[in-house]
């Protein structure tokens, strides 16, 4: 027990210089836009979407827009210093509305999932590499989980396992 | 990342696994429980005969283009009459729940499930149940069907099916927003169904029954204006047909033989029941109890993946990624490993009561071993999966795999488990 708390208080001295958790409060309409390579607002407009809660937390080189869907499922957007959504990541029990969360890279998805389909069986985990979009989805009935990110707009100092 | 950082995640890591162990403690009995054997059992008897016994077959299925699939057979009737139809090359999957058959392969013609016309909540007039079910890289859709099934000696009556199928009523946005392509079809499905066996009496369930934002939208009325998302209750949703039968209900058992090279075909029994019949004992394998979300978690050199699973219906071992396993990606195959020497993978499995194992196995290369096209059946078949471990179908080769259904009880504890 006494090495646990001696780590929870080298853990605790890790975090709070470093990370602010900011609770926001609901802002007014922000326009339907894309989230994955939208900009900060977009957010918004997934959280208004999915009918969710937001919980921010701000990081040096990025921020983390988490939403909480009352469907159990959330999402994570990850925004850049610069105020653009260079990844998301879900996870819970019901995938979320795909559409809403790639936005503009949605039609890259789905014809990289369609040009996959029935490869050898149809169930399988999906998994998208291209130059411009990331994709990785895995889990089963009543459980997903997945992200998606743009490699050529990661932060220098962002590593893809940040991404969680 | 730098050194310093790469310890403060170090010591994040330790911290957070040293007290989860406290708080599981503190919270169970099941501390120090039993800890499985690091290889298989010895090899396990394959049950061959009795009426909760159904054959299963690993082959290509009905398309052929399948690899690392079980497939096996169901009769379904027009409820309450003899007009049966026995549909074959339906997919064994204990990662799914619920009896989906494809419109194509179906002869006999099923009564469509409607809501209960005036219903508060529901839809003022009777109006006809669809649904569209998302799975990893496809999505199913088509309207909800009653149908009397037996399978083996065993018996459901009037349980809602899915009947797939992209015509019979428009496929709705809510749908096609999942980005998925459609299984409705023997060629993107690769079987003419999916036998559905896992953990839950209903695919939804309680969710899709809800009002309100809570619902995920999975199911859907069809009046003539068009498919809108509505709330269903579980009675109406689609069923597990094991949960239905009148024994040997609460859960099922894989059993396929080992396999120490690649075949073309492998023969084993899908057994229904836990601790119901002599042929269906747990003799003495270890429980694994399932999370919230279905789910057990695995450590890998030191880290854990809460998100993992055991899934017939997944045809290999899917896992972490080449970054962190060291296992090539095959440059032409999408989604599989490609070492150029067969790599053996040790993990640790704990369930949600505790009881954990060691699970070892190995990856050879896909294209090596998709190079005969007639194997389908292949014990170090493997790709990636990020963050989390998929034991699909090789994983239950030389085990008996027990897979329990929520709520019900067993010799082993109530359901949601797995158990081998």
């Amino acid at each position: 027990m006494r090495r646990c708390q001696d780590l929870l208080q080298r853990l605790l001295n890790f975090i709070l210089p470093s990370v602010a958790v900011i609770v926001l409060a609901l802002a007014a309409a922000f326009p339907a836009r894309a989230a994955l390579g939208g900009d900060a607002a977009s957010v918004q407009a997934d959280q208004l979407h999915m009918q969710g809660s937001l919980r921010k937390t701000a990081a040096t080189a990025y921020s983390v827009h988490e939403i909480q869907a009352p469907t159990g499922t959330v999402v994570r957007e990850y925004v850049s210093p610069e105020g653009k959504v260079f990844a998301v990541s879900w996870q819970g029990p019901w995938l979320p509305d795909m559409h809403q969360l790639l936005g503009s890279y949605f039609d890259q998805y789905a014809q990289a999932a369609k040009a996959q389909a029935g490869v050898r069986a149809a169930r399988r985990p999906l998994l998208i590499e291209q130059s411009g979009l990331v994709l990785q989805m895995g889990g089963h009935n009543r459980s997903f989980s997945g992200r998606a990110y743009l490699p050529d707009q990661l932060p220098s100092s962002v590593t893809q396992e940040a991404i969680q | 990342m730098n050194p310093e950082r790469l310890s403060q995640a170090a010591i994040a890591t330790r911290w957070l696994s040293c007290c989860s162990v406290v708080l599981a403690c503190a919270f169970s009995s099941a501390c120090g429980g039993s800890s499985g054997s690091s290889t298989k059992n010895a090899a396990p008897v394959v049950a061959v005969s009795g009426a909760n016994v159904l054959p299963i077959a690993v082959n290509s299925g009905p398309a052929g283009l399948y690899v690392d699939g079980a497939f096996a057979s169901a009769t379904v009737c027009v409820p309450g009459s003899s007009t049966c139809q026995t549909i074959d090359g339906l997919l064994v999957d204990t990662g799914s729940s619920g009896l989906r058959i494809l419109s194509s392969a179906l002869t006999v013609s099923l009564p469509q499930l409607s809501t209960s016309g005036g219903t508060t909540g529901q839809a003022a007039a009777s109006e006809p149940i669809a649904e569209c079910l998302p799975f990893l890289g496809s999505y199913t859709w088509g309207p909800v069907q009653a149908a009397d099934v037996e399978i083996a000696g065993e018996k459901a009556s009037s349980l809602p099916v899915q009947v797939l199928s992209d015509t019979a009523y428009p496929v709705p946005q809510g749908c096609t927003n999942f980005g998925l392509p459609s299984a409705n079809s023997l060629s993107t499905l690769g079987a003419n169904g999916i036998l559905g066996v896992g953990f839950y009496a209903q695919d939804c369930g309680a969710a899709c029954a809800a009002a309100g934002t809570a619902n995920p939208g999975l199911y859907y009325t069809c009046p003539s204006s068009g498919c809108q998302v509505a709330a269903v209750s579980a009675t109406q949703q689609v069923q597990n047909p094991v949960s239905l039968f009148s024994s040997d209900n609460n859960g099922v058992i894989i059993e396929l033989p080992a396999v120490s090279a690649p075949a073309a075909s492998l023969s084993g029994s899908l057994v229904f029941g836990i601790g119901t019949q002599s042929n269906n004992a747990l003799n003495g394998a270890t429980v694994y109890a399932a999370d919230q979300n279905g789910n057990l978690t695995t450590a890998y050199k030191g880290k854990s993946y809460s998100t993992s699973f055991i899934d017939s219906g997944s045809n290999g071992y899917y896992f972490l990624d080449s970054t962190t396993t060291g296992i090539p990606d095959c440059t032409d195959l999408v989604g599989f490993y490609c070492p150029s020497s067969t790599q053996n993978v040790s993990a640790t499995v704990q369930g949600a009561n505790g009881n954990s194992g060691t699970v070892s196995f190995s990856i050879a290369n896909a294209d090596t071993l998709f190079s005969n096209n007639t194997d389908t059946v292949f014990n170090q078949l493997g790709g990636p999966s990020s963050n989390m471990f998929d034991f699909g179908l090789p994983f239950f080769f030389g085990r008996n795999v027990f897979t329990a259904i929520e709520g019900k009880p067993t010799p082993g504890g109530t359901g949601p488990y797995w158990a081998y």
